[in-house]
């Protein structure tokens, strides 16, 4: 039987290589609450995810601290008031140009009280954070 | 000349292919691809005092999410009941879909005293001078005890109405679907029909 030539793997291996170096983004955050998105049909891609702030809201993911509605905010639970800090503390740590583009994206479960949310919606008005997404997943709801 | 014809010994690279591939699972598993998608919406800055915008009666158009998520929409002509998703879309209970009242009240193609009232307003070439209702208001409202999964559904099913009508305006005028247009083409039909959706300030109906 005649041995086949893979010289060639190594280039194609890389080449798959590198095209997943380029797309990837590193998981940022762990999640500390659970969340079923909401499916949606006329969703919009969020585009440059540097521009982009996620504010994670659903049951806790350790089922000891309950099952109440929590919020996450970066790598630690928070409470509704902490917003504007939060924020603040984003917007600045974006290049100014880029500060008007900011972008909040609201991930909650889909089982959420909208109380939860207004309350949500409220903070950020106050920090001025006005363009939001309501994060919701492709598909026939 | 022995030393020239001293040949220069291959490097073996049998490995190369497995260090690649580890360096590719790698990445395959810190990556991942899913970009985050969603209904976008702009909120109203901040207000100092309670000024409230005075809206035309005609001009408004109500859609209430109540705590068991049923849906009510109201305009000064007709008041619509949905008891579930389905019936939102149209799909059951032989109701008109949120979506085509919205695009009547938006379009209101039939003039009627009891829609918005129409201004004629110039879009450039080639859509010309054409009546729009440019004071209409879609007002979603809800509830403390509302789901966020209903809230999501009556804001896709209002966000769809828009996105029909900027699909018909583009067939319309450029003859081809609104993705395929360019971005000044986009930005004139977005001035046709602007989202003016208004998330009010919460109000506690059906609570406790």
């Amino acid at each position: 039987m005649p041995e086949m030539n893979t010289a060639s793997m190594p280039d194609i291996v890389f080449a798959i290589l590198f095209f997943f170096m380029v797309t990837t983004t590193m998981r940022s955050e762990t999640l500390m609450v659970s969340m079923k998105i909401p499916t949606a049909s006329e969703v919009q891609k969020l585009e440059k995810k540097s521009l982009v702030t996620y504010i994670n809201i659903g049951p806790p993911t350790d089922t000891r601290l309950g099952t109440g509605t929590q919020m996450q905010l970066n790598d630690r639970f928070a409470q509704v008031t902490e917003i504007q800090d939060y924020i603040a503390q984003e917007k600045a740590s974006m290049n100014e140009a880029d500060q008007p583009l900011m972008t909040v994206s609201i991930k909650a479960d889909e089982d959420t009280r909208m109380q939860y949310i207004t309350d949500v919606k409220q903070a950020l008005r106050q920090a001025y954070a006005l363009k939001i997404s309501y994060s919701a997943r492709a598909g026939e709801n | 000349m022995a030393k020239s014809s001293r040949k220069v010994p291959g490097l073996n690279a049998s490995s190369m292919a497995d260090v690649s591939f580890l360096l590719l699972t790698f990445f395959l598993l810190v990556s991942n691809m899913d970009v985050d998608s969603g209904l976008a919406r702009r909120l109203p800055p901040p207000t100092t005092d309670q000024t409230s915008v005075d809206v035309q009666r005609r001009n408004l158009f109500v859609v209430l999410v109540n705590a068991q998520n049923e849906t009510m929409a109201a305009n000064q002509q007709s008041t619509e009941w949905y008891a579930n998703e389905a019936e939102l879309r149209g799909e059951a209970g032989g109701k008109v879909a949120l979506k085509d009242k919205v695009k009547e009240f938006i379009l209101n193609t039939s003039n009627s005293p009891e829609l918005p009232e129409l201004e004629e307003q110039d879009f450039g070439a080639p859509i010309g001078v054409v009546p729009v209702t440019a004071a209409h208001v879609v007002s979603i409202q809800n509830d403390a005890t509302t789901s966020y999964k209903a809230y999501i559904a009556v804001q896709n099913e209002v966000v769809r109405a828009y996105n029909e009508l900027r699909e018909e305006g583009a067939r319309k005028y450029f003859n081809t679907s609104y993705g395929e247009l360019t971005e000044e083409q986009q930005k004139q039909i977005q001035d046709l029909y602007p989202q003016r959706i208004s998330e009010a300030e919460p109000k506690n109906y059906g609570g406790q």
